[in-house]
């Protein structure tokens, strides 16, 4: 199992208390993991990746073992430690605005 | 017993304002969907417990949520805003052409007839609707593609399409109009569109009577009198009695014309309703004094009113979705400010109370009358 920690505001639309635990088929990339994410929660479509393009949103970065990823590849492989479920994948608001 | 129910978009999220028909006790509920802005919330005339509301944000886009019962529960709907066929360019603030991006919804127009049908006014500016209350978006594409689009510019708050009129009388008239591009009317349900500008003065763009690229801000009509209508440019009220063939100023004795909201009473055609602000760089009540100002002839001679409104040291705004009357007898009238105070008149203006001081900008205003 993939685990996802999301921002408040996409906990609350997705009206989820804590982190969210995915099954990922095949390989694990910021890809994979996106699209299981928004096929469990149709929501979160358009408020990490655009729906068209699927392009990162300006403000979103991604995190994980202590590592900025938002930069990295969508079929990029995510580290091992978040494939195997040991470490979050961190979707975080970046730090703008009031 | 009838009453009202007023729908404020704020910064920070929505707040539901509701009282008996005698409108002097208010109950609030709120923030529903807190820290997000809401630009605008509206409620189906056909079914008024139907409401729509844009719920956005900087960091994670667009979502419209709908509500079946008067705004006690929320349902997120569709959120799939993708223009026609390739969006090609409009004019940037230099001049350049740049990619249409869509970046949010300014304003929902729920249809007169039908409560799953709703018109949404986004930026960048273009014209959506959904039929099927809001599960599914389609862009009526003969407004941005009619010829003026690659030529529209934004306005300071960006190329938002905020205005959206529907004709009562003539179900396939529609008023849009967009900052700063202007005002437009289509006579087939939105399928064509042609430019309304003729008479408006604008002395940002290089010919000031051009086509397009006015700043309107927002444009208003009575029901029993569609073909008039009202308009809040960047500076100048004007007035159309031809649908927008042709308009002329009714500034009139008004102390700036500049300003962003404009409302005509519910019973009264020619009464009508407008905020001045100092200028365009400056975003306030002229001499701190937060003043309504309304005409009992259709413009020209404006008379202002004061009680029960901060007449020293106020410096609050008020933007163009943040005002709305109800139908009661006597009209009501209500606007939010950016400094989040909603004020309320049921006496027609003559007298103002405010409904809440403290919450966050406000950025939109509907009231909505209760049988």
């Amino acid at each position: 199992m993939i685990v996802v920690a999301l921002p408040t505001h996409l906990r609350t639309l997705a009206r989820v208390d804590g982190d969210v635990a995915l099954e990922v088929e095949g390989p694990v990339t910021q890809g994979s993991v996106l699209d299981a994410l928004e096929a469990s929660y149709p929501v979160l479509r358009g408020t990490i990746r655009d729906q068209v393009t699927l392009k990162r949103r300006p403000f979103i970065r991604f995190f994980a073992c202590r590592r900025d990823l938002s930069h990295e590849a969508p079929d990029a492989p995510l580290p091992e430690a978040v494939a195997s479920g040991a470490e979050p994948f961190l979707v975080v608001g970046a730090i703008a605005g009031g | 017993m009838s009453g009202v129910r007023v729908l404020v978009g704020t910064r920070k999220g929505a707040f539901v304002l509701t009282a008996d028909g005698t409108r002097r006790r208010w109950e609030v509920s709120g923030p529903h969907f807190g820290g997000w802005e809401i630009y605008h919330l509206k409620g189906s005339p056909a079914d008024p417990d139907r409401l729509y509301a844009s719920q956005t944000s900087g960091w994670f886009g667009q979502q419209v949520q709908r509500s079946n019962d008067g705004g006690k529960t929320w349902t997120p709907v569709g959120n799939r805003f993708v223009y026609d066929g390739v969006p090609g360019t409009h004019q940037w603030y230099d001049g350049t052409p740049h990619p249409w991006e869509f970046k949010r919804v300014w304003h929902f127009e729920p249809s007169l007839a039908d409560p799953d049908t709703v018109y949404a006014g986004v930026e960048d500016a273009a014209l959506f609707r959904t039929t099927d209350g809001g599960a599914s978006w389609h862009e009526l594409s003969g407004l941005r593609g009619h010829g003026t689009g690659p030529h529209w510019t934004p306005g300071a708050g960006g190329m938002c399409l905020h205005t959206i009129l529907q004709d009562p009388s003539q179900p396939r008239r529609l008023y849009v109009a967009i900052s700063a591009a202007g005002a437009f009317r289509s006579e087939d349900a939105g399928a064509s569109w042609k430019p309304i500008n003729r008479g408006l003065r604008s002395q940002h763009i290089p010919d000031p009577e051009a086509e397009i690229g006015h700043c309107v801000h927002r444009i208003a009509l009575h029901r029993s009198r569609p073909g008039t209508l009202f308009m809040q440019k960047h500076w100048d009220v004007m007035r159309s009695d031809d649908g927008g063939d042709v308009w002329r100023e009714v500034s009139g004795n008004l102390p700036t014309d500049f300003g962003f909201p404009i409302e005509v009473h519910a019973h009264e055609p020619e009464t009508v309703y407008v905020i001045p602000i100092k200028s365009d760089s400056e975003h306030y009540p002229p001499d701190g004094k937060l003043r309504v100002y309304r005409s009992r002839s259709g413009g020209d001679e404006w008379e202002a009113l004061t009680k029960g409104l901060p007449q020293k040291d106020c410096y609050v705004n008020v933007l163009r979705d943040a005002s709305s009357v109800d139908s009661l007898d006597p009209c009501g009238i209500y606007f939010g400010t950016t400094g989040g105070q909603v004020y309320a008149s049921a006496d027609a203006g003559d007298s103002w109370a405010p409904v809440v001081r403290d919450l966050p900008a406000v950025l939109s205003v509907e009231a909505q009358t209760l049988a």
